[in-house]
Protein backbone atom coordinates (compact mmCIF):
# COMPACT_ATOMS: atom_id res chain seq x y z
CA UNK A 1 0.00 0.00 0.00
CA UNK A 2 1.60 3.31 -1.18
CA UNK A 3 1.00 6.96 0.51
CA UNK A 4 -1.21 8.81 -1.47
CA UNK A 5 0.37 11.91 -2.36
CA UNK A 6 -3.12 13.70 -4.64
CA UNK A 7 -0.71 16.74 -4.98
CA UNK A 8 1.76 15.15 -7.94
CA UNK A 9 -0.49 16.29 -10.51
CA UNK A 10 -0.69 20.12 -9.38
CA UNK A 11 1.55 21.91 -12.29
CA UNK A 12 4.80 23.38 -11.42
CA UNK A 13 5.06 22.74 -8.08
CA UNK A 14 6.90 20.04 -6.08
CA UNK A 15 5.81 19.00 -2.92
CA UNK A 16 8.98 19.53 0.08
CA UNK A 17 7.70 15.97 1.67
CA UNK A 18 9.02 13.22 3.52
CA UNK A 19 10.65 11.92 0.36
CA UNK A 20 12.07 14.93 -0.69
CA UNK A 21 13.10 15.68 2.22
CA UNK A 22 15.56 12.64 2.58
CA UNK A 23 17.22 13.11 -0.78
CA UNK A 24 17.64 16.88 0.03
CA UNK A 25 18.61 16.78 3.40
CA UNK A 26 22.64 17.76 2.77
CA UNK A 27 21.69 20.01 0.49
CA UNK A 28 19.37 22.09 2.51
CA UNK A 29 21.90 21.36 5.52
CA UNK A 30 24.69 23.35 3.25
CA UNK A 31 22.14 25.65 2.55
CA UNK A 32 21.20 26.30 6.51
CA UNK A 33 25.20 27.06 7.01
CA UNK A 34 25.03 29.83 5.06
CA UNK A 35 22.76 31.48 7.78
CA UNK A 36 26.36 32.38 9.47
CA UNK A 37 28.57 35.00 8.33
CA UNK A 38 31.90 33.58 8.22
CA UNK A 39 30.50 30.18 6.31
CA UNK A 40 29.11 33.05 3.55
CA UNK A 41 32.55 34.55 3.23
CA UNK A 42 34.23 31.17 2.92
CA UNK A 43 31.42 29.80 0.19
CA UNK A 44 31.72 33.12 -1.80
CA UNK A 45 35.65 32.66 -1.42
CA UNK A 46 35.36 29.19 -3.13
CA UNK A 47 32.05 27.84 -4.04
CA UNK A 48 33.25 24.57 -5.01
CA UNK A 49 35.59 23.93 -2.51
CA UNK A 50 32.91 24.79 0.42
CA UNK A 51 30.35 22.61 -1.51
CA UNK A 52 33.20 19.64 -1.64
CA UNK A 53 32.67 19.47 2.32
CA UNK A 54 29.21 18.61 2.24
CA UNK A 55 27.52 15.24 1.29
CA UNK A 56 25.77 16.37 -1.32
CA UNK A 57 25.74 14.55 -4.83
CA UNK A 58 27.55 16.10 -7.97
CA UNK A 59 23.86 17.28 -9.12
CA UNK A 60 22.84 19.02 -6.05
CA UNK A 61 26.35 20.78 -6.52
CA UNK A 62 26.33 21.21 -9.81
CA UNK A 63 22.55 23.00 -9.23
CA UNK A 64 23.85 25.17 -6.75
CA UNK A 65 26.71 26.39 -8.52
CA UNK A 66 24.66 27.30 -11.82
CA UNK A 67 21.70 28.70 -8.98
CA UNK A 68 18.99 26.93 -10.91
CA UNK A 69 16.64 26.90 -8.21
CA UNK A 70 14.29 24.75 -10.26
CA UNK A 71 16.55 21.63 -10.77
CA UNK A 72 17.87 22.09 -6.82
CA UNK A 73 14.11 21.58 -6.18
CA UNK A 74 14.30 17.93 -8.25
CA UNK A 75 16.78 17.12 -6.64
CA UNK A 76 15.08 17.88 -2.86
CA UNK A 77 15.71 21.61 -2.82
CA UNK A 78 13.23 23.58 -0.29
CA UNK A 79 13.21 27.27 -1.39
CA UNK A 80 13.03 28.62 2.47
CA UNK A 81 16.49 26.89 2.23
CA UNK A 82 17.44 27.81 -0.73
CA UNK A 83 16.44 31.22 0.29
CA UNK A 84 19.75 31.11 1.85
CA UNK A 85 21.57 31.18 -1.22
CA UNK A 86 19.87 33.75 -2.61
CA UNK A 87 20.47 36.07 0.56
CA UNK A 88 24.26 35.70 0.23
CA UNK A 89 24.10 36.81 -3.51
CA UNK A 90 21.97 39.56 -2.48
CA UNK A 91 18.82 38.93 -4.25
CA UNK A 92 14.95 39.24 -2.84
CA UNK A 93 12.61 36.42 -2.04
CA UNK A 94 10.87 38.40 -5.33
CA UNK A 95 13.86 37.58 -7.90
CA UNK A 96 14.46 33.71 -6.47
CA UNK A 97 10.68 33.00 -7.17
CA UNK A 98 10.84 34.58 -10.90
CA UNK A 99 14.05 32.75 -11.50
CA UNK A 100 12.02 29.74 -11.65
CA UNK A 101 9.35 31.25 -13.99
CA UNK A 102 11.33 31.76 -16.75
CA UNK A 103 10.23 35.28 -16.46
CA UNK A 104 12.45 38.40 -16.29
CA UNK A 105 12.62 39.64 -13.37
CA UNK A 106 10.48 43.10 -14.41
CA UNK A 107 7.77 40.84 -16.19
CA UNK A 108 7.75 38.59 -12.76
CA UNK A 109 6.85 41.66 -10.96
CA UNK A 110 4.64 43.20 -13.02
CA UNK A 111 2.61 39.87 -13.15
CA UNK A 112 2.51 40.52 -8.96
CA UNK A 113 1.13 43.93 -9.55
CA UNK A 114 -1.33 42.82 -11.94
CA UNK A 115 -2.58 40.53 -9.55
CA UNK A 116 -0.11 37.43 -9.83
CA UNK A 117 -0.49 34.55 -11.62
CA UNK A 118 -3.93 33.07 -12.16
CA UNK A 119 -4.93 30.08 -10.72
CA UNK A 120 -7.55 29.42 -13.95
CA UNK A 121 -5.47 26.83 -16.46
CA UNK A 122 -2.91 26.22 -13.44
CA UNK A 123 -4.60 23.54 -10.92
CA UNK A 124 -3.79 20.41 -12.94
CA UNK A 125 -1.25 19.16 -15.47
CA UNK A 126 -2.63 18.90 -18.91
CA UNK A 127 -5.78 21.00 -17.89
CA UNK A 128 -6.97 23.32 -20.39
CA UNK A 129 -6.29 26.96 -20.36
CA UNK B 1 -9.00 34.24 35.68
CA UNK B 2 -7.05 34.46 32.21
CA UNK B 3 -9.48 35.16 28.92
CA UNK B 4 -9.31 35.41 24.96
CA UNK B 5 -10.29 38.48 24.15
CA UNK B 6 -9.77 39.02 20.35
CA UNK B 7 -8.09 36.73 17.53
CA UNK B 8 -6.18 38.43 14.92
CA UNK B 9 -5.35 36.93 11.52
CA UNK B 10 -2.33 38.42 9.36
CA UNK B 11 0.00 37.28 6.18
CA UNK B 12 3.72 37.84 6.90
CA UNK B 13 5.57 38.70 3.81
CA UNK B 14 9.65 39.34 4.36
CA UNK B 15 9.61 42.03 1.83
CA UNK B 16 6.87 44.18 4.17
CA UNK B 17 9.24 43.53 7.27
CA UNK B 18 12.66 45.33 4.43
CA UNK B 19 10.22 47.95 3.39
CA UNK B 20 9.90 48.80 7.16
CA UNK B 21 13.06 48.37 8.07
CA UNK B 22 14.69 50.10 4.73
CA UNK B 23 12.27 53.17 5.32
CA UNK B 24 10.36 52.32 1.76
CA UNK B 25 7.06 52.67 3.48
CA UNK B 26 6.09 55.67 1.79
CA UNK B 27 6.43 54.68 -1.34
CA UNK B 28 3.05 53.87 -3.55
CA UNK B 29 3.35 50.12 -3.30
CA UNK B 30 3.68 49.35 -0.09
CA UNK B 31 1.57 52.09 1.38
CA UNK B 32 -1.29 49.96 -0.68
CA UNK B 33 -0.36 47.63 1.98
CA UNK B 34 0.35 49.59 5.19
CA UNK B 35 -3.33 51.30 5.20
CA UNK B 36 -4.87 48.26 5.74
CA UNK B 37 -3.06 48.23 9.47
CA UNK B 38 -3.71 51.84 10.19
CA UNK B 39 -6.97 50.86 11.87
CA UNK B 40 -5.17 47.75 13.85
CA UNK B 41 -2.15 49.98 15.05
CA UNK B 42 -4.93 52.07 16.89
CA UNK B 43 -7.23 48.93 17.84
CA UNK B 44 -3.93 47.54 19.43
CA UNK B 45 -3.38 50.34 21.72
CA UNK B 46 -6.59 50.65 22.61
CA UNK B 47 -7.69 47.33 23.38
CA UNK B 48 -3.99 46.93 26.03
CA UNK B 49 -3.83 43.17 25.58
CA UNK B 50 -1.17 41.62 28.48
CA UNK B 51 -0.24 38.71 26.29
CA UNK B 52 -0.14 37.61 22.32
CA UNK B 53 0.15 33.96 22.02
CA UNK B 54 1.12 34.14 18.69
CA UNK B 55 0.57 31.25 16.11
CA UNK B 56 3.47 31.20 13.81
CA UNK B 57 5.66 29.13 11.00
CA UNK B 58 9.64 28.66 11.26
CA UNK B 59 10.90 29.70 7.70
CA UNK B 60 14.38 27.35 8.00
CA UNK B 61 15.67 29.61 10.58
CA UNK B 62 15.35 28.15 14.39
CA UNK B 63 14.67 25.02 12.92
CA UNK B 64 16.37 23.30 10.12
CA UNK B 65 16.30 19.93 8.90
CA UNK B 66 17.89 18.30 12.20
CA UNK B 67 14.18 18.98 14.25
CA UNK B 68 11.26 19.00 12.29
CA UNK B 69 8.54 19.98 16.01
CA UNK B 70 4.87 19.96 14.54
CA UNK B 71 4.08 22.35 17.14
CA UNK B 72 6.57 24.19 19.17
CA UNK B 73 5.40 26.43 22.36
CA UNK B 74 7.57 28.78 22.87
CA UNK B 75 8.33 28.97 26.99
CA UNK B 76 11.97 31.23 27.08
CA UNK B 77 11.69 34.58 28.63
CA UNK B 78 12.91 36.02 25.73
CA UNK B 79 13.35 35.13 21.79
CA UNK B 80 16.25 37.70 19.84
CA UNK B 81 15.53 38.34 16.30
CA UNK B 82 16.76 36.17 13.70
CA UNK B 83 19.49 36.49 10.92
CA UNK B 84 17.96 35.10 8.29
CA UNK B 85 20.70 35.63 6.01
CA UNK B 86 20.22 39.26 5.50
CA UNK B 87 21.24 40.49 8.60
CA UNK B 88 19.19 40.25 11.96
CA UNK B 89 15.65 42.60 11.64
CA UNK B 90 16.29 45.95 13.42
CA UNK B 91 13.19 44.95 15.71
CA UNK B 92 12.66 44.75 19.68
CA UNK B 93 12.91 41.40 21.45
CA UNK B 94 10.39 39.31 22.01
CA UNK B 95 9.58 39.73 25.76
CA UNK B 96 7.88 35.51 26.37
CA UNK B 97 5.73 34.99 29.47
CA UNK B 98 7.19 31.86 30.50
CA UNK B 99 4.94 31.23 33.58
CA UNK B 100 1.40 31.12 30.90
CA UNK B 101 3.54 29.27 28.34
CA UNK B 102 4.40 26.83 30.54
CA UNK B 103 0.93 26.15 31.92
CA UNK B 104 -0.07 26.07 28.55
CA UNK B 105 2.33 23.42 27.63
CA UNK B 106 0.65 21.17 30.89
CA UNK B 107 -2.61 21.68 30.12
CA UNK B 108 -2.54 21.49 26.29
CA UNK B 109 -0.65 17.81 26.49
CA UNK B 110 -2.75 16.61 29.08
CA UNK B 111 -5.56 17.56 26.50
CA UNK B 112 -3.52 15.38 24.04
CA UNK B 113 -1.63 17.10 21.97
CA UNK B 114 1.74 16.61 21.99
CA UNK B 115 3.72 20.08 22.34
CA UNK B 116 7.31 20.23 21.84
CA UNK B 117 8.48 22.80 24.08
CA UNK B 118 11.85 25.38 23.25
CA UNK B 119 13.26 27.19 25.53
CA UNK B 120 15.73 28.43 23.52
CA UNK B 121 14.37 29.96 19.73
CA UNK B 122 15.18 33.13 17.44
CA UNK B 123 12.18 34.03 15.39
CA UNK B 124 11.72 35.39 12.30
CA UNK B 125 10.04 37.34 9.71
CA UNK B 126 7.17 34.96 10.52
CA UNK B 127 6.58 36.22 13.62
CA UNK B 128 8.28 39.55 13.76
CA UNK B 129 6.87 41.08 10.51
CA UNK B 130 2.83 40.71 12.01
CA UNK B 131 4.21 41.99 14.72
CA UNK B 132 5.52 45.26 13.01
CA UNK B 133 2.11 45.07 10.69
CA UNK B 134 0.22 45.16 14.13
CA UNK B 135 2.78 47.96 15.97
CA UNK B 136 4.62 49.95 14.02
CA UNK B 137 8.19 50.23 14.84
CA UNK B 138 7.89 50.94 18.29
CA UNK B 139 11.31 51.02 20.90
CA UNK B 140 9.40 47.69 23.16
CA UNK B 141 6.67 45.51 21.87
CA UNK B 142 3.90 46.57 23.64
CA UNK B 143 3.22 43.22 25.61
CA UNK B 144 4.91 39.33 26.52
CA UNK B 145 4.39 37.35 23.10
CA UNK B 146 4.16 33.20 23.33
CA UNK B 147 5.87 32.34 20.13
CA UNK B 148 3.60 28.91 18.89
CA UNK B 149 5.31 27.63 15.93
CA UNK B 150 4.05 25.32 13.28
CA UNK B 151 5.73 23.56 10.66
CA UNK B 152 4.47 24.34 7.12
CA UNK B 153 8.14 23.67 5.95
CA UNK B 154 8.44 20.24 5.46
CA UNK B 155 4.51 18.28 3.98
CA UNK B 156 2.36 17.42 5.84
CA UNK B 157 1.82 20.55 7.95
CA UNK B 158 -0.79 19.57 10.57
CA UNK B 159 -4.19 19.16 9.09
CA UNK B 160 -6.45 22.41 9.20
CA UNK B 161 -8.87 19.96 11.91
CA UNK B 162 -6.40 19.37 13.89
CA UNK B 163 -5.21 23.02 13.89
CA UNK B 164 -8.62 23.79 14.96
CA UNK B 165 -8.98 21.70 17.76
CA UNK B 166 -5.71 22.92 19.13
CA UNK B 167 -7.12 25.81 19.00
CA UNK B 168 -9.64 25.16 21.15
CA UNK B 169 -7.46 22.79 23.83
CA UNK B 170 -5.21 25.89 24.17
CA UNK B 171 -8.56 28.39 24.76
CA UNK B 172 -8.81 25.67 27.33
CA UNK B 173 -5.52 26.06 28.70
CA UNK B 174 -5.69 29.85 28.97
CA UNK B 175 -8.97 30.19 30.46
CA UNK B 176 -7.42 27.90 33.46
CA UNK B 177 -4.95 30.02 34.16
CA UNK B 178 -5.31 31.90 37.38
CA UNK B 179 -4.25 35.48 36.99
CA UNK B 180 -6.90 37.67 35.13
CA UNK B 181 -5.08 38.45 32.05
CA UNK B 182 -6.19 40.28 29.01
CA UNK B 183 -5.05 37.55 26.20
CA UNK B 184 -5.27 37.75 22.39
CA UNK B 185 -4.42 35.13 19.74
CA UNK B 186 -3.17 35.43 16.29
CA UNK B 187 -3.01 33.26 13.57
CA UNK B 188 -0.58 34.41 10.84
CA UNK B 189 0.92 33.16 7.73
CA UNK B 190 -1.01 33.00 3.97
CA UNK B 191 -2.70 34.02 2.18
CA UNK B 192 -2.73 32.55 -1.07
CA UNK B 193 1.25 32.23 -2.62
CA UNK B 194 3.57 30.17 -4.39
CA UNK B 195 7.41 30.99 -3.73
CA UNK B 196 8.87 27.76 -6.01
CA UNK B 197 9.23 26.02 -9.23
CA UNK B 198 7.37 27.53 -12.81
CA UNK B 199 3.86 28.34 -10.95
CA UNK B 200 5.00 30.69 -8.81
CA UNK B 201 3.56 33.65 -8.23
CA UNK B 202 0.20 32.09 -8.17
CA UNK B 203 -2.67 34.30 -6.10
CA UNK B 204 -6.51 32.97 -6.05
CA UNK B 205 -8.51 35.86 -5.12
CA UNK B 206 -11.71 33.90 -5.03
CA UNK B 207 -9.97 31.32 -2.87
CA UNK B 208 -8.97 34.02 -0.64
CA UNK B 209 -11.98 35.89 -0.23
CA UNK B 210 -14.09 32.68 0.25
CA UNK B 211 -11.19 32.22 3.10
CA UNK B 212 -12.23 34.92 4.78
CA UNK B 213 -16.00 34.68 4.32
CA UNK B 214 -16.04 30.96 5.98
CA UNK B 215 -13.33 31.55 8.49
CA UNK B 216 -15.76 34.29 9.94
CA UNK B 217 -19.06 32.45 9.32
CA UNK B 218 -17.99 28.46 9.05
CA UNK B 219 -14.59 27.42 10.56
CA UNK B 220 -16.31 24.23 11.22
CA UNK B 221 -16.66 23.77 7.78
CA UNK B 222 -13.31 25.00 7.06
CA UNK B 223 -11.60 23.21 9.52
CA UNK B 224 -12.37 20.12 7.37
CA UNK B 225 -10.50 21.35 4.24
CA UNK B 226 -8.02 18.78 2.77
CA UNK B 227 -4.43 20.09 2.47
CA UNK B 228 -4.51 19.33 -1.69
CA UNK B 229 -6.90 21.61 -1.79
CA UNK B 230 -4.63 24.51 -0.20
CA UNK B 231 -2.11 23.69 -2.49
CA UNK B 232 -3.62 23.20 -5.61
CA UNK B 233 -5.64 26.54 -5.40
CA UNK B 234 -3.63 28.61 -3.11
CA UNK B 235 -0.34 27.78 -3.88
CA UNK B 236 2.36 25.14 -1.90
CA UNK B 237 2.92 28.10 0.75
CA UNK B 238 -0.64 28.77 1.10
CA UNK B 239 -1.09 25.92 3.36
CA UNK B 240 0.21 28.49 6.31
CA UNK B 241 -3.74 29.40 6.24
CA UNK B 242 -4.03 25.89 8.10
CA UNK B 243 -2.55 27.92 11.35
CA UNK B 244 -5.23 31.11 10.94
CA UNK B 245 -7.86 27.78 12.20
CA UNK B 246 -5.83 27.57 15.73
CA UNK B 247 -6.70 31.06 16.41
CA UNK B 248 -10.45 30.72 15.68
CA UNK B 249 -10.65 27.32 17.19
CA UNK B 250 -10.13 29.77 20.18
CA UNK B 251 -12.52 31.68 20.26
CA UNK B 252 -16.08 32.30 22.09
CA UNK B 253 -18.29 31.20 19.75
CA UNK B 254 -17.02 27.67 18.55
CA UNK B 255 -16.88 26.85 22.18
CA UNK B 256 -20.41 27.80 23.08
CA UNK B 257 -20.57 31.12 23.23
CA UNK B 258 -21.43 33.78 21.21
CA UNK B 259 -20.50 34.70 17.41
CA UNK B 260 -17.58 37.37 17.24
CA UNK B 261 -17.53 41.05 16.18
CA UNK B 262 -15.58 41.45 12.60
CA UNK B 263 -14.11 44.57 14.07
CA UNK B 264 -11.81 44.91 10.69
CA UNK B 265 -11.01 43.04 7.42
CA UNK B 266 -8.25 43.82 4.44
CA UNK B 267 -7.09 42.37 1.56
CA UNK B 268 -4.57 43.37 -1.23
CA UNK B 269 -2.71 42.11 -3.81
CA UNK B 270 0.27 41.91 -3.72
CA UNK B 271 3.46 42.35 -1.61
CA UNK B 272 5.99 40.68 -3.23
CA UNK B 273 4.38 37.10 -4.04
CA UNK B 274 1.98 36.82 -1.62
CA UNK B 275 -1.37 37.94 -0.92
CA UNK B 276 -1.87 39.99 1.98
CA UNK B 277 -4.94 39.38 3.89
CA UNK B 278 -6.22 40.69 7.64
CA UNK B 279 -9.51 39.93 9.94
CA UNK B 280 -9.40 41.33 13.86
CA UNK B 281 -12.06 39.07 15.62
CA UNK B 282 -13.58 40.52 18.85
CA UNK B 283 -14.94 37.66 21.23
CA UNK B 284 -18.41 39.05 22.56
Amino acid sequence: MSLDKPYKDVPGTTIFDADMSRQGYHLNQFCMSLMKAENRERFKADERAYLDEWAMTEEQKQAVLARDLNRCIELGGNIYFLAKIGATDGKSFQQMAGSMTGMTEEQYRDMMVGGGRSIEGNRRIGEKK
Amino acid sequence: MARISASVYTSHVPAIGAALDLGKTAEPYWQAVFKGYDFSKQWLKDQKPDVIFLVFNDHATAFSLEMIPTFALGTAAEFMPADEGWGPRPVPKVIGHPKLASHIAQSVIQDDFDLTIVNKMDVDHGLTVPLSLMCGQPQAWPCPIIPFAVNVVQYPAPSGRRCYMLGKAIRRAIESYDEPLNVQIWGTGGMSHQLQGPRAGLINKQFDTDFLDRLVADPEGLSLMPHIDYVREAGSEGIELVMWLIARGAMNDVNGGKPPTVRHRFYHVPASNTAVGHLILENN
